[in-house]
């Protein structure tokens, strides 16, 4: 196999693990965020609930509850796993166990803004909704976005734990074609594709930092 | 003169910790008075009080004759408060000027100004800004509308804080220790503004540490102790009080 076709296919896997990431950052940012309204909430259940999900999707391998998300409906209600489902299992695997991570860079933002920010809403007669995402959350946003960068690029390299369930994203097309051409270079390609990623995500990132740094607080 | 504010044995404790403890005031419209007093004696937490920032546990409260909460029962009875929906048409009434400003650090100086009247008052966008730029020209700050709050001095600063909350014409502003986070430079640029709002007839009540700015610019001066009202005057009265707490207290003030 020659150089090209080895870089056409690793491509076309790539394609999947943009798109693994793409996915699971829609979904578990905003699910980061109601995750942490329950993890803050005033109710000890919601509360309660929350903390032990978020403990249970910190303290597990990510490796196993793509397979728990992914064969669970078989083996808990008896439904047949359709082809398709593949891929969903792994968004949602990935979405749910990021939304935890996220859930935490959140809480702690929130958190960190000082009690008078609140309170000059208040006066001023915003209600509570106006409060939170007019004047709060455009400044919390601001202080994790380091923390949210970090999550981020791991989420890169976590892509290939796909592979487990079978979805050929390109750390799964490289193993292959490593073992069928006894070679190692397909792995050494997949490497610097992954390489290249992180570094146009941690661009778009730096970038992002330095639109927020028109003001301090 | 119509009573603007009425608090009647207004209490308030913080675990079980009384801090306000029988406090009743009036304040008619076009009236300055400044609370004094030492710290812990309550101050704050009456301002608090009265800004619906804490709930008070007993007494009343009025606006302009309005009820925001009565008492259970008798006169000292614990508070009942009216349904959330109507308490809050009574955040027009008044405006809190902070200690440590509290401006919202990612809105630009006039954003900071016309974002409340635009979106919570409902006022067109284009007369909010005239409104704030002619404030910021009263305030000496009409080349500061697009800068950030980072870029300002503290006396700026607050000063655009007290622009802020006049941004919402209210009937009664509040002063929670305006300047106790300056030094005495931008001090004096502040009690400026204040003691212009004071010749305009602002009705104000500041709680303050500046004994003869206090001396100067109020009607009436409140001392406060204990979570009591120890004595109210005008300020020749309080000045010159019998009392001999008052007279060490303001002497300790003077001569530092």
């Amino acid at each position: 196999m020659d150089l090209g076709t080895i870089l056409l296919q690793l491509g076309s896997g790539l394609i999947v693990s943009v798109e693994i990431f793409f996915l699971t950052l829609l979904f578990s940012l905003p699910l980061g965020l109601i995750v942490a309204f329950g993890r803050m909430s005033r109710n000890g259940i919601v509360r309660t609930v929350t903390k032990v999900y978020i403990s249970v999707m910190r303290g597990t391998p990510l490796m196993l509850q793509l397979i728990v998300v992914y064969f669970g409906p078989y083996y808990l209600f008896g439904l047949r796993i359709s082809a398709t489902y593949r891929f969903i299992a792994v968004i949602i695997g990935f979405a749910i166990n990021y939304a935890a991570y996220f859930a935490e860079i959140y809480r702690s933002g929130i958190e960190s803004m000082p009690k008078g920010q609140y309170e000059a809403a208040k006066v001023l007669g915003y209600g509570r909704m106006q409060t939170f995402f007019l004047i709060i959350l455009p400044q919390v946003i601001k202080r994790i976005l380091p923390s949210v960068t970090n999550e981020i690029i791991t989420l890169v390299k976590d892509t290939s734990l796909a592979f487990v369930i079978a979805v050929a994203e390109m750390f799964t097309v490289a193993k292959q074609i490593a073992a069928a051409q006894t070679t190692v270079v397909p792995l050494m390609i997949a490497g610097a594709y992954y390489y290249v990623f992180n570094l146009l995500v941690a661009l778009a990132m730096e970038r992002i930092e330095k639109h927020y740094r028109y003001y301090e607080m | 003169m119509e009573n603007l504010l009425e608090i009647r044995h207004m209490r308030k404790a913080f675990d079980e910790l009384g801090v306000l403890r029988d406090i009743s005031l009036t304040v008619k419209k076009g009236e300055v008075v400044s609370i004094i007093g030492p710290s812990g004696s309550g101050k704050s937490t009456l301002l608090r009080c009265a800004a619906l920032l804490e709930n008070m546990d007993g007494g009343s409260l009025s606006y302009l004759g309005q009820t925001v909460c009565r008492p259970e029962g008798d006169a000292a009875g614990d508070s009942i408060y009216v349904p959330k929906k109507e308490l809050r048409k009574f955040h027009r009434c008044f405006g809190l000027v902070f200690q440590n400003f509290n401006l919202f650090p990612h809105y630009s100086v006039l954003k900071n100004i016309v974002d409340a009247p635009v979106r919570v008052a409902g006022i067109p966008k284009k007369e909010a800004e005239e409104t704030a730029r002619s404030l910021l020209a009263q305030l000496g700050l009409e080349d500061k509308a697009d800068a950030y709050p980072c870029q300002l001095s503290g006396g700026q600063q607050q000063r655009v804080s007290i622009a802020r909350a006049l941004a919402l014409k209210p009937e009664i502003l509040f002063f929670d220790e305006p300047t106790s986070a300056l030094d005495p430079e931008l001090t004096g640029e502040v009690l400026k503004v204040i003691r212009q709002l004071a010749k305009e007839h602002m009705t104000m009540i500041i709680v303050t540490h500046e004994m003869s700015f206090a001396r100067e610019v109020s009607d009436r001066i409140i001392f406060m102790e204990e979570g009591l009202i120890q004595e109210e005057g005008t300020p020749e009265e309080l000045f010159h009080s019998s009392k001999e707490r008052v007279q060490e207290f303001i002497g300790k003030l003077a001569a530092s």
